[in-house]
């Protein structure tokens, strides 16, 4: 049994405890330390990661590196890790953006000064380092569990770090009562999670209460899956279909999904850009990641069953989030709905169940989480700079910061899929996989991209172009820490785009399985290919 | 009448005297003792070494009463051993020793706290802890002045307090009905003079006492009624004897077989009997003494009240469905679901709209009965240890987080208005972490000992075929979620206001008892395994 994946949940962890208990203080050697410990933690992560990635076999078995220890016997629950495929990139994008997003956010948390020179919440530094780490940490063993016990107690447990990184830490562009819309996000985001993981709670009971009266009183998810595929576990379809409902539910909450949504926007226009990027990015991720994992894995049928109207669902999301996106005055709120359109599509390529559409989706949250933080991280230093967040506050930005201009450009092509960019390959996969399966959702959904060239050039028209608005100039252009951030975010989003072949190797024996799990098969295709292969006829 | 006086005369040899296996009594036994010592050094130990004297009295008998469990434990009398003592009056099994262990150590926390003297300002030079100077004086009178100015204390309450921990103990472990309402009494007494102790707002906490005395008067009559119409059907007022009158097996004296046909004597005796214990457990309809007595009680004895005051009737209560009544399952559980599903949704509801702290915390302690009922109402073994275990992370929880409060004080005491605890977490960033841990617990968040509890009841009660109490369960945790989070966004997240109040810094005491409820709220959470196994373990009565 190898150590990796623990040690590459346990490092971020540790390095959060590590980092919250350093000393506070007002001194800026103090809060350098925190930072810097911060940033070499997640640089450590960064590595296991890339180990992981590197020592996982595409063709090997469906779960890799698998570690298991009891944990709490009772109940037949064990510390169970694995890596598939999808799981390997997943946590290989968490580890490259969080300490991007560290880099990023590297003046967004100084201490508090009043107005009479002495210092409120001195560790806050500390405190939203240690935060961001800890979400690390739990995302990565939400994405490596094989037990849907332990899955289900990280996938609740991230809400706390998340929440207080969302009400605790905000950007210095609100307006005098920002602190009030900050704390209404932060109870926005946790209320509706919540409700969602405790449905899934009672989901979760109820799946082990079934297993348990056939003797299988475990939560190990091969175990489960690998029983309901060979028939030692039965369930009933209208449970099946109950408990289908309360796992999907929580998800779709999470990722979010139409009409669950609406704590996103709230949520990544009132936390800090960093913050922002770890919330579409990250944590979102990790429901549409357990949609593929545990709704298909566990409930096959169901998942058929209800296919066609989750489909309905992601394409309303593709639409409403696209056209709410055109709507907005806020930068940061754009982007929110701008990522509500683009979870409408990974949710659609999941339940397409095309082989194309599914590694389009898959494909899809990799893109998606990096062409967002580029967006979303240079929309941050943009605001920063002007303090303010409303679009109509700017103007002709790439007269005075013509590099800054340019990576946000990069961000908004990426998002609207501009060929060459890596979201182009994910979105075409996803459209052209819906398609074969579903031709008039597949049609409508191609909205979503014309809506999506909609916001994001107008977005920079308004704010880039034009005359150079009172306020914008002198705006200083990237600086270095700045660009380190953005530089590695644009070299990936073009790589991806022209050579997608390592992440795609790495991901489609993964979505095979789980197709083969829920046993769809591609549709034939419409002009016969025995007419082509037929030439090997003598 | 003539045999009695017959027997009386000494005529008859035939009443045998009592066997008392007074080392597995010990437990109590020794509280007692401790509690009687406490009396005898109230009256003649000199004035300012009775508060030294009390406090010694009351932690050694506590943990010598521990240590006699664990001894009994050890002994096999939680499982191979179990049996009947005192001629069947009192029980000892898995379940009476569990609960007997849990009753001994949060009560040992709580005497942590009632012995906190630093909190209040000094009076004329002498330290002040949280009781009236002097019960018997009126609030606001010259005399009640001259008492503080005299420096008096009222160490009397720790021997209550013990008097309060010997009842609890024998109420989870007796084994006959009248056993268990002289327990109950036993308990009971001691609290409703407790709760009219509180040194600030005394007129408060004199009529929570009153609200207290009177609805528990009420209830513990319910409770002696029920047992009159039990003895009037079975002939008898051992759990065990009812149970097997009830299944058929035994046979009643004659003088009894017409009324044992009467199942209306059963049934009202047992919806009687549940009058009175749920009055004690705070279920609803019958919780409405909960919010006023939580509130007006001084703060260290609510804690005390709210953990193993539950605690022990949540055993009885277990002991005496699944001892007497297991036969009568399909009676009561239809009831006992629409009290079940009640006590969650009026204690998550009504708790969002609190503006106080402690009466918050008293309705999320009704929303929690409602929770464990769920355990109750599984009607299996795994539910038993599911609300045992249940029992062990909500006491701990409830007393560091009755601690917290000690702390947050303004000039008039301590300040449980939640508008005054805005902006805690700025000023006192440990303290509040620290009430949010707790907070968390009870909103069941995972990696806390609340998850744990919360997912072993609900697990027993789908298993027990309850799937819609599990999600009424699970929708009102969805809602008491939100007044513990409205209480983390105030602390951590709105702007202090000036002279609000400030946290004060406690003795070595408050701490521990903190200390001890963060730890076990953690351990409880991340590692579970050994206590769920104990819980398991301790989860079989005997009759």
């Amino acid at each position: 049994m190898s150590y990796l994946l623990t040690a590459t949940c346990a490092v971020p962890a540790a390095g959060a405890v590590l980092t919250a208990a350093l000393p506070g203080g007002t001194t800026e050697a103090r809060r350098r330390t925190a930072k810097l410990t911060a940033m070499a933690v997640s640089t450590a992560a960064l590595v296991l990661a890339v180990l992981v990635a590197v020592r996982y076999e595409p063709g090997g078995d469906r779960y890799q590196l698998t570690e298991s220890y009891s944990w709490i016997r009772s109940f037949g629950i064990s510390f169970s890790l694995g890596v598939d495929g999808i799981g390997a990139v997943l946590v290989l994008l968490t580890a490259v953006l969080v300490p991007i997003v560290l880099l990023a956010s590297w003046h967004d948390a100084e201490p508090i000064q009043n107005p009479d020179g002495t210092f409120e919440n001195l560790r806050r530094t500390q405190g939203f380092f240690a935060l961001v780490l800890a979400v690390e940490a739990m995302v990565i063993v939400s994405f490596l569990a094989t037990d849907v016990f332990v899955f289900y107690v990280f996938f609740e447990a991230m809400l706390i770090p998340m929440y207080f990184l969302i009400g605790g830490f905000g950007d210095r562009a609100g307006g005098p009562d920002a602190s009030a819309q900050r704390s209404y996000a932060a109870v926005k985001f946790l209320l509706y999670n919540l409700l969602g993981g405790l449905v899934m709670l009672a989901a979760v009971i109820g799946l082990y209460v079934i297993a348990a009266g056939q003797g299988l009183a475990t939560f190990d998810l091969p175990t489960l899956t690998n029983a309901i595929a060979d028939g030692r576990l039965v369930i009933d379809p209208t449970a099946e279909k109950a408990l289908f409902l309360g796992f999907f539910f929580a998800f779709a909450v999470k990722a979010p999904l139409w009409p669950l949504h609406t704590w996103l926007p709230n949520a990544m226009g009132e936390a800090t850009a960093g913050t922002a990027v770890l919330i579409t990015a990250v944590v979102d991720k990790v429901g549409t990641f357990a949609m593929l994992r545990f709704c298909l894995g566990l409930f096959p049928e169901a998942s058929t069953t209800f296919g066609p109207v989750i489909l309905v669902l992601a394409l309303i999301g593709i639409v409403y989030g696209a056209l709410l996106a055109v709507g907005q005055k806020d930068i940061k709120r754009l982007v929110a709905y701008a990522s509500i359109s683009h979870f409408g599509f990974i949710i659609m390529g999941i339940f397409a169940f095309t082989t194309q559409a599914q590694s389009g989706a898959t494909l899809y949250m990799v893109n998606h989480g990096i062409s967002t933080a580029a967006w979303m991280l240079v929309a941050g230093f943009l605001i920063s700079r002007r303090g303010s967040r409303l679009i109509s506050d700017f103007g002709g930005v790439q007269k005075v910061a013509p590099v800054l201009a340019g990576t946000f450009l990069i961000g908004g092509l990426a998002t609207l899929s501009l060929p060459g960019l890596a979201p182009f390959v994910s979105e075409f996969l996803v459209l052209v996989g819906t398609f074969s399966k579903y031709p008039v959702i597949g049609i409508i959904a191609t909205l979503g991209i014309v809506l999506a060239a909609l916001y994001a050039l107008l977005l920079y028209q308004r704010t880039m172009t034009g005359p150079v608005k009172e306020g914008v100039a002198g705006m200083a252009d990237l600086k270095v820490r700045e660009l380190a951030v953005v530089a590695p975010l644009v070299a990936l989003t073009i790589l991806l785009g022209v050579y997608p072949k390592p992440l795609t190797d790495l991901v489609n024996p993964t979505v095979d399985a789980t197709q083969s799990q829920v046993q769809q098969t591609d549709p034939a295709p419409a002009h016969p290919v025995a007419a082509t292969t037929g030439g090997e006829h003598k | 009448m003539s045999g009695w006086l017959a027997a009386a005369g000494g005529n008859s040899p035939s009443i045998p005297a009592p066997h008392i296996e007074y080392g597995q009594l010990s437990p109590m036994l020794i509280v007692f003792g401790a509690a009687l010592l406490g009396v005898l050094a109230e009256a003649f130990l000199p004035r300012r070494a009775r508060y030294g004297a009390q406090l010694t009295i009351a932690l050694l008998g506590l943990a010598a009463s521990f240590g006699a469990v664990v001894v009994l434990a050890a002994q096999g009398h939680a499982t191979t051993e179990a049996g009947l003592l005192a001629m069947g009056a009192v029980a000892i099994d898995g379940p009476a020793l569990f609960l007997q262990g849990l009753i001994v150590l949060s009560a040992a926390v709580a005497v942590l706290t009632y012995a906190e003297r630093r909190l209040e300002p000094r009076l004329n030079g002498n330290a002040v802890d949280a009781f009236a100077p002097q019960g018997a004086a009126v609030p606001g009178s010259e005399q009640e002045r001259e008492a503080t100015r005299a420096g008096f204390a009222s160490t009397e309450v720790f021997p209550l307090t013990l008097f309060a921990v010997g009842g609890m103990l024998l109420f989870p472990a007796a084994n006959d009905l009248l056993t268990m309402f002289v327990a109950l009494e036993v308990f009971s007494l001691p609290l409703y003079l407790l709760c009219a102790l509180a040194r600030r707002r005394r007129l408060l906490s004199q009529e929570a006492a009153v609200k207290y005395f009177l609805l528990g008067a009420f209830a513990s009559a319910f409770f002696l009624f029920g047992t009159a119409l039990l003895y009037g059907y079975a002939g008898t007022v051992s759990l065990g004897g009812i149970a097997d009158v009830v299944s058929g097996v035994a046979q009643v004296t004659p003088a009894l077989a017409g009324s044992t046909q009467n199942d209306a004597l059963l049934l009202i005796g047992l919806a009687m009997i549940s009058v009175g214990l749920l009055f004690k457990v705070g279920a609803v309809p019958f919780h409405s003494w909960t919010p006023d007595v939580y509130q007006g009680a001084p703060t260290p004895v609510t804690g005390f009240m709210a953990a193993a005051t539950k605690t022990a009737a949540f055993g009885a209560f277990l002991r005496l469905f699944y001892v007497a009544f297991p036969g009568l399952r399909w009676d009561w559980r239809p009831v006992m679901w629409g009290v079940a599903i009640l006590t969650m949704v009026v204690g998550a509801v009504l708790a969002v709209t609190q503006q106080d702290v402690k009466r918050l915390l008293a309705y999320s302690s009704i929303a929690h009965a409602g929770f464990i009922l769920t355990g109750v109402i599984a009607s299996n073994k795994q539910g038993i240890g599911a609300v045992l275990f249940y029992l062990a992370a909500y006491s701990f929880v409830t007393l560091g987080a009755f601690a917290v409060v000690t702390l947050v004080r303004d000039s008039k005491g301590e300040a449980t208005h939640l508008s005054s605890w805005a902006g805690l977490g700025r000023r006192s960033p440990l303290l509040a972490a620290v009430f949010a841990l707790f907070l968390l617990a009870f909103a069941g968040i995972p990696l806390t000992s609340g998850f744990t509890g919360k997912f072993a009841v609900f697990q027993a009660a789908a298993a027990g075929g309850a799937t819609p109490l599990v999600i009424v369960g699970v929708l009102s945790s969805a809602v008491a979620a939100f007044f513990y989070i409205r209480v983390i966004v105030l602390m951590f997240f709105s702007d202090p206001r000036p002279g609000g109040p400030a946290v004060a810094v406690p003795s070595v005491l408050t701490r521990t008892a903190i200390a001890i409820g963060v730890l076990v709220t953690l351990v409880l959470g991340l590692a579970p395994q050994y206590f769920l196994d104990l819980a398991t373990s301790a989860s079989v009565f005997t009759r």
